[in-house]
């Protein structure tokens, strides 16, 4: 059920149908932990939710007697048995997911790397799981960035609130935002240089190349009911990230130095901040890792390469490539150009990182999404390979990317061509309205799966601007074939309050969503509340 | 039928077969998996075969590779944990006691009690799935709701 091929931004919906990955390498619990999340509805009648990161989302008011309680699912859910594949899928569908469960001890990888993993690449939420629940174990998820640590045998009452972290997060970054706004503001006017750009993406959603995020006069005046968007830290922006903090080098860098070498204004220092710790850990636990193995090096192919790694099981081979680059890397940054510890990777290195290299690496890219952690990573190659060679050869930073935001771009492009036509429209209206409103229609227990599909495809983050409006209600016919039931007059009383400026598009979706079933419902739809949307633009 | 059958499963209970985690699984039963805890025990019986072999073929190993042992165990428990297999679970730590301690017989006397228990549930809980078919669609928890 959780599987379907888009994402949906993970920021509009709230809170039915989050999506959840499990990994866990026991079938049983892996079956159990399905079945309890699934399980897992609303309870009561739904809710007019106006404020609060629910922004583009509402549920309106039911009379409990309707019927309408509990039948929309919290969690739509993916499971998986391995940390690999779990990895994988999370780089496919980047923002596929709201959230990670996993466990702490898993035959092909470290519960607590995946965990370090996916908080650095996708920032998600990550909960562990395990039978031991000893002390140390627990902090050392904490430690890693954990957002909650269950313990086996999970009841499903735990389970139930898990979404709180996911809200809680964004609220975090939401808090970081506004937070610093005033002095993003202050910052801007001062150095007079980023307001032209800053104008260019207040109304288009933003660069829709280096990630999302909306900064908006809107939202500001409403901020404590919006909801923003988060900072995804997409690959290319983990890129800019990437080489700037190569440019300062690791152990002079800072966030508000880094924030100003990437030159991506809307983003703020608390954002390069909390994003340079993880990074910072995650080298200096590559760091500990290779100074135990030897290291290899960025053979992607070449398997003497990967007969280094202690743990190169097939599966290992993606997580571990980076490892060596980094560290190698964090090593030709510390300025020690003679990296003593890195010597007998050098040797490997050396010889494998011939002219031949490049167009190995350039190779890898073709793989796919696959390798995607490895893509952003290589795009600092050019930096340390030449400087590990330590020989006369440039630091040609820029030759990778293009080639990695090429085939990732792809590769991403195939997924979402479908959709950008629908979300086109979306992108640019001023309200989510139409979403909520299928959230309600109910009769239908798989809504949520309907809901999902719905806001995934509205709303899935895409800088292409097209006006397939016709493509969109064609898309739409698809997805809601049995939408039969939808009783939502409520749109077009919404549409008239709130005057969306996507009028084109609704009237080709009311036809066939909404018939005109009389609810009983009550929808104190404040048009105030809808903010600018959530351009959740985040592409790549 | 219904009342053998909550016999039966009082009585797995008070001689300890099973814990609370039991009663979580039937609660998740409904007309979608009207035998969800039976196929939960099914999948585990399967899946744990390889791990009780792992187990076995390490504990003839000469001298003991007690972290291994330890690894597997925790595997063991995590499983046994998911349905509330109690004894088996009690067997669990018990085992991984004696690896802590690294008490080579200590461990292969409690294996073998581990395995016992773990027979002994499987016929039990197959027992009582096949009256529980016999019985009606779905059996509902037996504490109030």
């Amino acid at each position: 059920m959780g599987s379907s091929g888009f994402s949906s931004p993970r920021s509009d919906y709230f809170p039915a149908g989050l999506r959840v990955l499990v990994v866990d390498d026991d079938p049983t619990w892996l079956k159990i932990l399905e079945k309890m999340l699934k399980k897992c509805n609303y309870e009561g009648s739904f809710f007019f939710f106006s404020n609060c990161f629910f922004r583009n989302v509402f549920l309106f008011t039911v009379e409990k007697d309707t019927g309408f309680t509990s039948a929309v699912s919290l969690f739509v859910v993916t499971i998986c048995n391995l940390a690999q594949e779990a990895l994988d899928l999370l780089r496919e569908r980047k923002d596929g997911f709201d959230l990670v469960i996993s466990d702490v001890n898993m035959p092909d990888m470290d519960g607590f790397k995946l965990l370090e993993l996916v908080g650095l690449e996708m920032d998600l939420p990550v909960i562990m799981m395990s039978v031991d629940g000893e002390t140390s174990r627990v902090m050392k998820g904490v430690q890693h960035g954990a957002c909650d640590y269950l313990l086996k045998p999970i009841r499903m009452k735990e389970l139930r609130n898990i979404w709180q972290h996911v809200y809680r997060k964004r609220m975090q970054e939401v808090r970081d935002i506004e937070g610093h706004e005033s002095i993003e503001e202050l910052y801007m006017m001062r150095n007079g240089t980023e307001k032209s750009s800053d104008d260019g993406y207040l109304f288009s959603g933003g660069d829709p190349i280096s990630g999302r995020k909306r900064k908006d006069s809107d939202i500001k005046s409403d901020s404590s009911s919006a909801k923003k968007s988060r900072l995804v830290w997409t690959v290319d922006l983990h890129q800019k990230f990437v080489k700037a903090v190569n440019q300062i080098g690791l152990d002079k860098v800072g966030p508000k130095k880094v924030r100003d070498l990437m030159g991506v204004s809307w983003i703020t220092r608390e954002n390069v901040a909390s994003h340079l710790q993880k990074y910072r850990l995650y080298l200096s636990r590559l760091q500990k890792e290779n100074e135990v193995k030897a290291t290899g090096n960025v053979c992607l192919q070449n398997s003497t390469i990967l007969q280094n790694e202690s743990n190169a099981a097939a599966g290992n081979v993606k997580s571990t490539l980076p490892m060596p680059m980094t560290e190698s890397k964090k090593a030709l940054y510390g300025d020690v150009i003679d990296p003593p510890k890195t010597n007998t990777s050098g040797i490997s290195f050396g010889h494998y990182l011939g002219p031949k290299s490049e167009a190995k690496i350039q190779n890898q890219y073709s793989w796919g999404p696959g390798v995607s952690l490895m893509q952003f990573k290589q795009g600092q190659n050019p930096h340390f390979q030449s400087g590990h060679m330590l020989d006369s050869v440039h630091p040609r930073p820029s030759i990778k990317e293009p080639g990695i935001q090429g085939s990732y771009g792809k590769s991403r492009s195939q997924g979402i061509e479908q959709v950008t036509q629908v979300q086109s429209h979306l992108t640019n209206s001023n309200s989510f309205g139409q979403i909520p409103c299928s959230m309600w229609g109910t009769k239908n227990h798989n809504l949520d799966q309907y809901m999902f599909d719905y806001l995934e495809s509205s709303s899935q983050r895409n800088s292409i601007h097209g006006t397939g409006s016709s493509s969109a209600s064609r898309l739409w016919d698809e997805e809601f074939n049995s939408f039969s039931s939808r009783g939502l007059n409520a749109i077009n009383l919404l549409e008239e309050s709130i005057g969306c400026s996507n009028q084109e598009f609704v009237p080709h979706v009311s036809p066939h969503l909404f018939d005109s079933l009389n609810l009983d419902c009550e929808y104190p739809c404040d048009p105030v509340e809808y903010p600018m949307m959530d351009q959740g633009l985040h592409i790549l | 039928m219904q009342k053998q059958l909550a016999k039966m499963k009082q009585s797995l209970f008070d001689q300890g077969y099973l814990d609370e985690q039991f009663i979580q699984l039937e609660d998740l039963q409904d007309d979608a998996n009207p035998n969800f805890v039976e196929e939960v025990v099914t999948l585990y019986y399967r899946d744990s075969v390889r791990l009780v072999q792992n187990i076995e073929q390490a504990l003839e190993k000469n001298p003991l590779d007690f972290s291994k042992l330890e690894g597997y165990m925790h595997q063991f428990k995590g499983s046994s944990s998911s349905f509330g297999a109690k004894k088996v679970k009690t067997e669990c730590t018990q085992f991984r006691e004696y690896c802590r301690a690294g008490n080579a017989e200590g461990c292969k006397r409690t294996f073998q009690e581990l395995k016992k228990e773990y027979a002994t549930l499987k016929k039990k809980l197959e027992v009582y799935f096949q009256l529980a078919r016999q019985a009606g669609p779905v059996e509902k928890a037996c504490r109030p709701k």
